[in-house]
């Protein structure tokens, strides 16, 4: 029961960041690509303001897989960071915390654009 | 020659009448469909993880690079953007969007070459994401460090 209550929270939350980001798809004219930023940017923002942590240990995967997860990633970094090393975590800590995130998808890009096919534009 | 007569505003009901309505009843609930069962699959990776004995932080550094493994092979073989054209927002907003705004310009571009197609291009979206949630989190621990807020 419990790891049920785990999933359906994970569900409803990941859910509802994905439902708001359609709203703003279907009602604004923000393309896809300011949605991303726009979502890093909040992560980091609601991480900084102390939101987001409650947050994540309420939905766990539901707010850690949205792009506000990798937003709050950078403001976990940056705060350990600057408590560890002092001025220079300011610039360590943001990308240090999500270089596995950035380099994945690098990696993992690079190899599919040298495996694949692109798609007939038919 | 109506065409030259054309202002901005003629255009914009123009391409109202000519793009189909969105259909905001069926798009909202399956962007959270779909992107709620994305969480869900983190969730079930991390515990998966976590179980494997796999501290916290790194149990869930895993999960988003499976998803972020999956989202791009699927970009290659051509599934995520049927995926995503009925999930709209349910596959652009999890860390599954990010890993696509990668992979799929870095494949589009591969006829331009692999430096300034595939090296350049890939970063078309990911890049201002990296800029703008990197300068955010300096801004962040600018803050920080003045106020002593660590």
């Amino acid at each position: 029961m419990e790891v049920f209550m785990e999933y359906l929270k994970a569900f409803l939350v990941g859910g509802l960041f994905c439902a708001v980001g359609q709203v703003l798809i279907d009602y604004t004219k923000l393309t896809p690509a300011r949605i991303l930023v726009s979502y890093v940017v909040a992560g980091v923002l609601l991480g900084a303001l102390g939101v987001y942590k409650p947050l994540v240990e309420f939905a766990g995967a539901g707010a850690t897989v949205p792009l506000t997860g990798f937003g709050y990633l950078l403001s976990t970094g940056v705060k350990k960071a600057v408590a560890e090393k002092g001025l220079i975590g300011v610039l360590t800590g943001g990308l240090t915390a999500s270089s596995a995130g950035i380099t994945a998808a690098i990696l993992f890009g690079l190899i599919v654009a040298l495996v694949f096919k692109p798609k007939d534009k038919s | 020659m109506i065409i030259m007569a054309l202002t901005p505003k003629d255009y914009e009901q123009m391409n109202k009448k000519a793009s189909p309505p969105t259909k905001s009843y069926l798009t909202i609930p399956m962007a959270f469909l779909i992107g709620g069962l994305i969480c869900t699959l983190g969730q079930f990776l991390t515990n998966l993880y976590t179980m494997l004995g796999l501290v916290k932080e790194i149990a869930s550094a895993s999960t988003s690079i499976t998803l972020i493994f999956l989202a791009a092979l699927l970009t290659g073989l051509n599934v995520f953007d049927n995926i995503a054209k009925v999930a709209g927002a349910g596959t652009l907003v999890p860390i599954t969007g990010f890993s696509n705004a990668v992979a799929a310009p870095a494949l589009e571009f591969k006829s331009e070459g692999l430096i300034l197609g595939v090296g350049a291009k890939m970063f078309t979206i990911a890049g201002p994401v990296i800029v703008y949630g990197t300068v955010a989190s300096v801004i962040y621990g600018i803050i920080l460090y003045v106020f002593k807020l660590y």
